[in-house]
């Protein structure tokens, strides 16, 4: 066996042990019960804001507390404290993933990803807002 | 139906010209194909090569009509066209108007091919017995490119997506009551739908940035220019010229490598200036699925030197080139597909083209991996191993590491693609970035240490003395130099442990020896002919690039952090960290870092919702001071919320960098408080919810510099020290004033403490105070900044890093050129 080919085995048994350590240090995407169910493990939250709970901010108090509740697709919610001001595109995103921990009766969150609705969607809205000004200039029929 | 206002001349024109390249690509790729099997006749070599010509001549014109009609509806706003209407408006600069262009993956996949079509006129130019082989690979992956823009329906599936659509075709107006005849959705839409179309959707915001107007074309120009190699590899291959492929892939892949390197990191500077995660790389999907390839890259021309001076690693080099562009390709679809949905900030959302993309992905690695394998017997491959003090040994370990690290990125990348094949529902880490960072560190260290000796070895082999003789000089300074670094810097980075720290101090070690080992190369080795280092200068170069990322992560600052003057003491054992985020009241300065801090005013962009801050930034230990203008999109188009646009002061060795991370919403803080009144006499103290107040002393007035006071008026001043338990005293005047007998108070605001004062009445020694405490009064910003040193070390690496490849390119191209001569 040349040189060669014992290095190239130790690089591919490095490789793998380095994916295999990585998977282990992995975590889940998992719903408000799952991840109360596991309460101090770092999850990643899928859920969204809930406009109806009331959402605590005052920048001027302290900017790096935020808190609001999350509800997620299966009705289930959780209250949410983020030590950080708002991230952009809260207000419009339709699903947030929520990277943190349950913990003590709320989620404790590290980092909010926000994602936005999906550009057709995006079109939609718009095209309601057009809808509304050509209905405010056009004569009834 | 006719439709007022409509111009539909330029649609119609472009689809004919997409029809038009689709045909052209197709026919160009089976006549090269034609002109290859049949390259010892006539009728191959001059009838097929011609024909073949003309149609990807044909097919250049075409894909650049396409991109300028394309640029003609969206700079003429013809808003018909969903693409205009979708990614532009009518406010927008005109240097945004082509990022707007590329915005859409329509029009980055035009960008791509355009690319194509100008590599593909140079290799015609160029190629010489290469042209039909290599071509016909082009051509092909050209007509791929061109079924993504056709967006026909074959039977129930779509193909690809045409920019050409109408806005009326799309479907976005469907359920628009207004636009239909007799406001009835069922009904088609009126003919003078378009007057109610007044603008664009815009460009994302954050996509308003002069990177992202260069950043694509030069990252795309890359993207297309990793297709040449891989041409070349499939046309030797099939072929089965196998070694005379080398000398014209060489500058080819060395522009690849300098172009896409740099479109990659332009994209880092386009984070860094005008994303708010506060860094230039994030291990982002779409981040690394750009980088893959470029790591593959650079194995694949390591492994092309190694055969071209020792005749080793001819298959590694085959399989690299193929695995470059097949991962290109990857890229591709993990941007395009949507999968990355879950797990990264900015890939394109689902376009519905995932049939055709994961069959482009199969169409180029499978028939490619087979051909390599079915072939791998008769590539030529020298049997003797290399000996372990020769050059080629320690450059290919050098491959293989990249292409190892290349292989480890994407795996990790590939979660979501996992997760979506077999149905789990994995995540990423709890510190995705340190997942990373803790085996790149190790890569780090190797790569940098080969990086600086392997140079100096010879080819075949080398004698001990030879090479000690040589390097010794080098590794002293290196040694030294590090050391001064590791002193004098104050690399003491905490946060992941002892081990961490010190794998951070080798691996500045292993890059300070990168960068002095090939500076001193070009003297000792090549004896200062600069002609002859660009290898020397390329490696000096991307010795830097790691010593930038080093310390710039290793000593990165939140200077927003802390800094409020109010010492807050969460406890060890409390899980609440200092507060990275900082709060300025307009007009009132804020202690950060070795700064005061003031938010002195805004300004509003004239066209569009945009504001501008300005935060002074003065210095208490030396006179430096200066305004740095981060901006925001506030509310943009009525969505509520906020997009924020960094702005950054720029040393020789640090930057300091700030962003507006919360505003105050004007409409939901309504002015509700009241003045709440409070009878007292003086020395009483009253208390508010930040602290107390303390009437001091009361006094009578019969001049005041107050404007509509006259001759004649009283005035009852009252003077209320005001005492905040967080920020300080202050003192307050709160006015009574008697004007023949018609009483007005005149109140005094605290703005820091978001409090009003007001004198009700005076009766004796006994008043009336009104205290309102109220955030409506206030304007404030809250923001994050940054000091981010030595960033300028990573900037200039990659500029020396690109032109020294640049500089071997050359060199290769006029040494082909010689050879053609002799």
């Amino acid at each position: 066996m040349k040189k060669i080919h014992i290095i190239l085995l130790v690089g591919i048994a490095a490789t793998i042990a380095v994916l295999i350590s990585f998977l282990q240090n992995t975590s889940t995407y998992d719903t408000v019960d799952t991840a109360m169910s596991k309460p101090g493990k770092f999850v990643h939250l899928m859920a969204r804001w809930d406009k109806d709970s009331p959402l605590e901010y005052d920048a001027l108090n302290n900017p790096n507390y935020l808190s609001f509740t999350a509800v997620d697709t299966l009705g289930k919610s959780v209250k949410v404290i983020y030590h950080q001001p708002k991230p952009e595109n809260f207000e419009i995103s339709e699903r947030l993933v929520l990277k943190g921990k349950y913990q003590d009766g709320i989620f404790d969150c590290q980092s909010i990803q926000t994602k936005c609705p999906s550009k057709y969607k995006d079109d939609m809205e718009a095209a309601k807002k057009n809808v509304q000004m050509s209905q405010a200039i056009e004569p009834k029929p | 139906m006719d439709y007022i206002g409509e111009h539909l001349l330029p649609g119609q024109l472009g689809h004919f010209f997409i029809t038009l390249s689709l045909v052209a690509s197709i026919v160009a790729s089976f006549a090269y194909f034609k002109a290859t099997r049949h390259v010892d006749t006539v009728a191959g070599d001059y009838y097929w090569k011609k024909l073949a010509r003309i149609a990807f001549l044909i097919e250049v014109v075409s894909v650049f009509s396409i991109f300028i009609i394309l640029f003609y509806i969206i700079y003429n706003h013809l808003f018909e066209y969903k693409y205009a209407w979708q990614h532009s408006s009518r406010s927008l600069e005109f240097k945004y108007l082509l990022s707007c262009f590329w915005e859409g993956q329509e029009g980055s996949t035009l960008l791509w091919s355009i690319w194509h079509c100008v590599l593909g006129l140079v290799l015609i130019k160029t190629g010489k017995t290469w042209e039909a082989p290599v071509m016909s690979v082009v051509s092909f992956v050209q007509f791929c490119l061109a079924t993504m823009l056709t967006g026909l329906y074959i039977f129930e599936w779509k193909m690809g997506s045409n920019p050409f659509t109408l806005l009326r075709d799309s479907g976005v107006l469907d359920n628009a009551v207004g636009m239909h005849m007799n406001a009835d959705i069922t009904q088609p839409l009126r003919p003078d739908y378009l007057n109610f179309i007044k603008d664009g959707n815009d460009l994302n915001p954050l996509l308003q940035n002069y990177w992202m107007v260069i950043h694509p074309p030069v990252l795309f120009l890359g993207f297309a220019s990793t297709l040449i190699p891989f041409a070349f590899a499939i046309a030797a291959l099939w072929t089965r010229r196998y070694t005379d492929w080398i000398k014209q892939v060489l500058p080819w892949s060395l522009f690849s490598l300098a172009v896409l390197g740099v479109g990659i990191m332009m994209g880092a500077a386009w984070a860094y200036e005008s994303l708010t995660f506060g860094g230039y790389w994030a291990w982002d999907p779409v981040e690394n699925a750009s980088l893959v390839p470029w790591l593959i890259l650079v194995a694949g021309v390591h492994t092309l030197l190694i055969y071209k001076h020792s005749g080793h690693s001819l298959k590694s080099t085959f399989l690299f080139m193929i695995l470059t562009f097949v991962f290109i390709l990857y890229s591709t679809f993990l941007t395009k597909s949507g999968v990355l949905g879950e797990s990264s900030v900015h890939a394109f959302t689902d376009s519905g083209m995932n049939v055709q993309l994961v069959s482009f992905l199969a169409i180029f690695f499978i028939p490619s991996i087979i051909l390599l394998i079915n072939r791998s017997k008769e590539i030529p491959a020298i049997r003797k191993e290399e000996a372990t003090s020769s050059r080629e040994f320690w450059m290919f370990i050098g491959s293989l590491v990249f292409f190892l690290t290349a292989i480890v990125i994407s795996a990790k990348t590939s979660l979501p693609v996992f997760n979506k094949i077999f149905g789990t529902k994995i995540a990423a880490p709890e510190d995705e970035e340190f997942a990373y960072n803790q085996i790149q560190i190790h890569v780090a260290i190797i790569i940098g240490i080969l990086t600086a000796i392997v140079q100096y070895l010879r080819y075949k082999s080398t004698t001990g003395t030879a090479f000690w003789k040589k390097i010794w000089i080098p590794t002293i300074i290196s040694i030294l130099a590090a050391t001064a670094i590791l002193y004098f810097g104050d690399i003491n980075y905490q946060t992941h442990g002892a081990g961490y720290l010190g794998a951070i101090w080798l691996a500045i070690i292993a890059a300070v020896y990168a960068i002095i080992a090939n500076a001193a190369y070009i003297w000792v080795g090549v004896n200062g002919k600069l002609k002859l280092s660009g290898g020397s200068i390329s490696h000096l170069g991307f010795g830097l690039v790691l010593l930038g990322i080093l310390l710039s992560s290793s000593k990165k600052e939140i200077l927003s952090r802390n800094s409020s003057g109010i010492a807050i003491d969460f406890g060890k054992e409390s899980k609440e960290k200092a507060g990275e985020n900082l709060t300025l009241v307009k007009g009132f300065p804020m202690k950060m870092g070795k700064f005061d801090v003031t938010y002195e005013k805004d300004s509003a962009h004239p066209k569009k919702q945009q504001w501008y801050y300005f935060i002074h930034f003065k210095s208490r230990t030396d006179k430096e001071e200066f305004t740095l203008k981060p901006n925001a999109f506030v509310n943009y188009k009525g969505n509520e919320g906020l997009m924020a646009n960094p702005d950054s002061r720029h040393y020789l060795d640090h930057d300091v960098f700030t962003y507006i991370s919360a505003l105050p919403n004007p409409e939901k803080n309504k002015d509700t408080a009241t003045f709440k009144p409070n009878p007292v006499r003086t020395g009483d103290s009253i208390f508010y919810s930040k602290g107390y107040l303390i009437v001091e002393k009361v006094a009578t007035r019969d001049s005041l510099p107050f404007d509509g006071f006259r001759p004649g008026d009283k005035a009852t001043v009252a003077t209320i020290g005001v005492h905040s338990l967080t920020r300080g005293n202050y003192t307050a005047e709160a006015l009574l004033i008697d004007q023949g007998g018609k009483q007005f108070a005149v109140p005094d605001t605290i703005m820091p403490e978001s409090l009003i004062l007001q004198l009700n009445s005076v009766t004796g020694d006994s008043l009336n105070i009104g205290v309102k405490e109220s955030n409506t009064i206030l304007e404030y910003v809250t923001l994050k900044a940054y000091k981010f040193p030595y960033i300028n070390v990573l900037w200039i690496g990659i500029i020396i890093t690109a032109i020294g490849i640049l500089m071997s390119m050359v060199r290769r191209i006029q040494l082909n050129r010689q050879l053609k001569k002799a």
